[in-house]
C-alpha cells in the first residue's frame, strides 16, 4: 500500500504491507534508527514518537494509518547546525540516561509534556513520564532532566527540522 | 513479534465498516485506537484476515450534552475525556487509564467492545447505565451496558456490527476509587459509587469477567446504612478470583477500602454537575 507522511518535515513516499508497523518502517525503511523498539507491544514506551503532536507508541501503529499525517521522531529535536535541543542538554546535564535505550521515548514524552503543560511539577512530571519505562537510572535523574529543561524552554518543543532552531535557550549554572 | 498478515480497509463511513465486517465474516476486526488489538495481534493471540480501520470515519468524535446524558462517539480519545468538562465521572476515569501516550490513542468504543473488566470505562458505562448504539447491517440498535457485556473480552455484538456511541448519563453524585499495582496499570479494583435515576449503584470492576455491581449493598446505601458496612457488604457480595497479582482475600480487603473512599467523596459531593 502506497503511502506519504511527514517525518520531521520531510515527506516521506513508502510502499508498505498493511502489516508493517509505523516503528518499523521509520527504521527500517525511512532509516531513523533513533526510535528504538523495546517490548513492540506497547508496555516500554521506547518507541514513543508525536503524531499530528501527540504522543503515540509506534509499535501499536501501522504504518498505512499515518498516510497524511505529521510524524516527529527524536531526529527531528537536534537543531539543523547539529545543537541539541534543550531537552536533551538537560537530559545530558542531568545524566537522565546511561544505557540510552528508553532515551527516544523519554526525550518525546518529555517534549509533548513541556508543550501541553508547560509549568508541570514534580509530581505531574512522574505522572505523565511513567509510560515511558527505564532500566539504569532509577528516574530521578530524568525527572531532573525534565524539571531543568522546563526552566530552560521558553519555546515550542517541536517543530520542523526544515526551519532553523528558533530559540536560544539558557540554562541556569550548575 | 510481528503481526500476522492481514487486509487493510480504511472505511470512511458505518455502512462501509459495517459491509467489511460482514464480507469477513467473523474474520473481521475494528482497528480503532488499536491499543488493546495491536498488541494482541503482535503477540499473534488473534489473527483477522481484515482489519478496518475506523479512525476516518466521520462523525464518530464528538462528544455532546444531550440533558442528562453525555453522548461520546467511538472514536473519541481518552486523552479528550479527561479534559471534556460535561461528564466529570468520565474526565476522572479516563485520568486512570494507562499512560499519556496511550490515551491519546485509545478510544470509547474500542474500550468497551474490548471488554476488559479492568479497564475503567467499562465499570463506568456500567455504574451510570450507559447506553451503547451499535450499528449493524440492518441499521442501528440500542444496548444496556449491562447486557453489552457477557464476560471477559467478549461482547454481545454480532460480527458485523460496530458501537457508535456511548451514551453515558449524568450522575447525580459520584465517587471513583481504583488501585492498581503501578501507575496506568490495569486495575486490581475500581468501585464506582453512582446517584443514577435516584438510585444509588455501586458497581466494580476488576473483581469478576465483567463489570459487578454489588446490589446488595447498593440497598444497604439506600436503607441510609454507614459507608464502612455498606463497604463491608459489598466486598462480601463480591467473588473475586486469585491470581499472581492477589489473593481473594486480598481483593475484598481492597474492594472494601475502595468503597469506602469512593463513598466518601460520593457522600460529600453535592449535586455539582447541575
Amino acid at each position: 500500500m502506497k503511502i506519504s507522511f511527514s517525518v520531521n518535515g520531510e515527506r516521506a513516499d513508502l510502499d508498505v504491507e498493511p502489516r508493517r508497523t509505523l516503528a518499523d518502517a521509520l527504521r527500517d525503511d525511512c532509516g531513523l534508527t533513533g526510535t528504538h523498539l523495546g517490548c513492540e507491544h506497547g508496555v516500554c514506551g521506547a518507541c514513543t514518537i508525536l503524531i499530528d503532536g501527540e504522543p503515540a507508541r509506534a509499535c501499536l501503529m501501522f504504518a498505512v494509518q499515518v498516510d497524511g499525517a505529521s510524524v516527529s521522531t527524536v531526529e527531528g529535536l537536534q537543531g539543523t547546525d547539529g545543537e541539541l535541543h534543550p531537552v536533551q542538554e538537560a537530559f545530558v546535564a542531568c545524566h537522565g540516561l546511561q544505557c540510552g535505550f528508553c532515551t527516544p521515548g523519554m526525550l518525546m514524552s518529555a517534549c509533548h509534556l513541556l508543550d501541553t503543560k508547560p509549568d508541570a511539577d514534580r509530581e505531574t512530571i512522574r505522572a505523565e513520564m511513567s509510560g515511558n519505562i527505564c532500566r539504569c537510572t532509577g528516574y530521578q535523574s530524568i525527572v531532573d532532566a525534565v524539571e531543568r529543561a522546563r526552566e530552560g524552554m521558553c519555546v515550542p518543543a517541536v517543530r520542523d527540522s526544515n526551519t532553523a532552531a528558533p530559540w536560544g535557550a539558557t540554562f541556569p549554572e550548575e | 513479534m510481528k503481526c500476522a498478515p492481514f487486509d487493510y480497509v480504511r472505511a470512511s463511513s458505518v455502512e462501509e465498516t459495517v459491509k467489511v465486517l460482514g464480507e469477513a465474516a467473523g474474520e473481521g476486526k475494528i482497528l480503532a485506537g488499536g491499543q488493546s488489538l495491536v498488541p494482541v495481534l503482535a503477540l499473534r493471540m488473534a489473527r483477522p484476515a481484515v482489519l478496518v480501520d475506523v479512525n476516518r470515519v466521520p462523525g464518530l468524535s464528538t462528544i455532546r450534552r444531550l440533558d442528562d446524558i453525555v453522548e461520546v462517539g467511538a472514536t473519541v480519545r481518552h486523552s479528550r475525556l479527561v479534559e471534556q468538562p460535561e461528564h466529570p465521572l468520565l474526565a476522572e476515569a479516563a485520568r486512570w487509564i494507562g499512560h499519556t501516550a496511550i490515551r491519546s490513542r485509545g478510544t470509547t468504543g474500542g474500550s468497551i467492545a474490548h471488554a476488559d473488566p479492568s479497564a475503567e470505562l467499562p465499570v463506568v458505562a456500567v455504574a451510570t447505565g450507559a447506553s451503547v448504539t451499535v450499528a449493524g447491517p440492518h441499521g442501528s440498535r440500542d444496548v444496556d451496558a449491562e447486557e453489552l457485556f457477557v464476560s471477559a473480552l467478549m461482547t454481545s455484538l454480532d460480527e458485523d456490527e460496530m458501537i457508535t456511541a456511548v451514551r453515558f448519563a449524568r450522575p447525580a453524585r459520584w465517587g471513583f476509587a481504583e488501585f492498581a499495582r503501578r501507575h496506568g496499570d490495569f486495575a486490581l479494583v475500581t468501585a464506582v459509587v453512582t446517584e443514577v435515576r435516584g438510585r444509588p449503584r455501586i458497581t466494580f470492576g476488576g473483581v469478576a469477567s465483567v463489570p459487578q455491581r454489588a446490589t446488595t449493598a447498593e440497598q444497604a446505601l439506600a436503607d441510609g446504612k454507614p459507608a464502612t458496612e455498606v463497604a463491608r457488604i459489598a466486598a462480601e457480595e463480591i467473588e473475586p478470583t486469585a491470581d499472581l497479582h492477589g489473593s481473594v482475600e486480598f481483593r475484598r480487603g481492597i474492594a472494601a477500602e475502595m468503597t469506602r473512599r469512593a463513598l466518601v467523596q460520593f457522600d460529600s459531593e453535592q449535586e455539582h454537575s447541575r
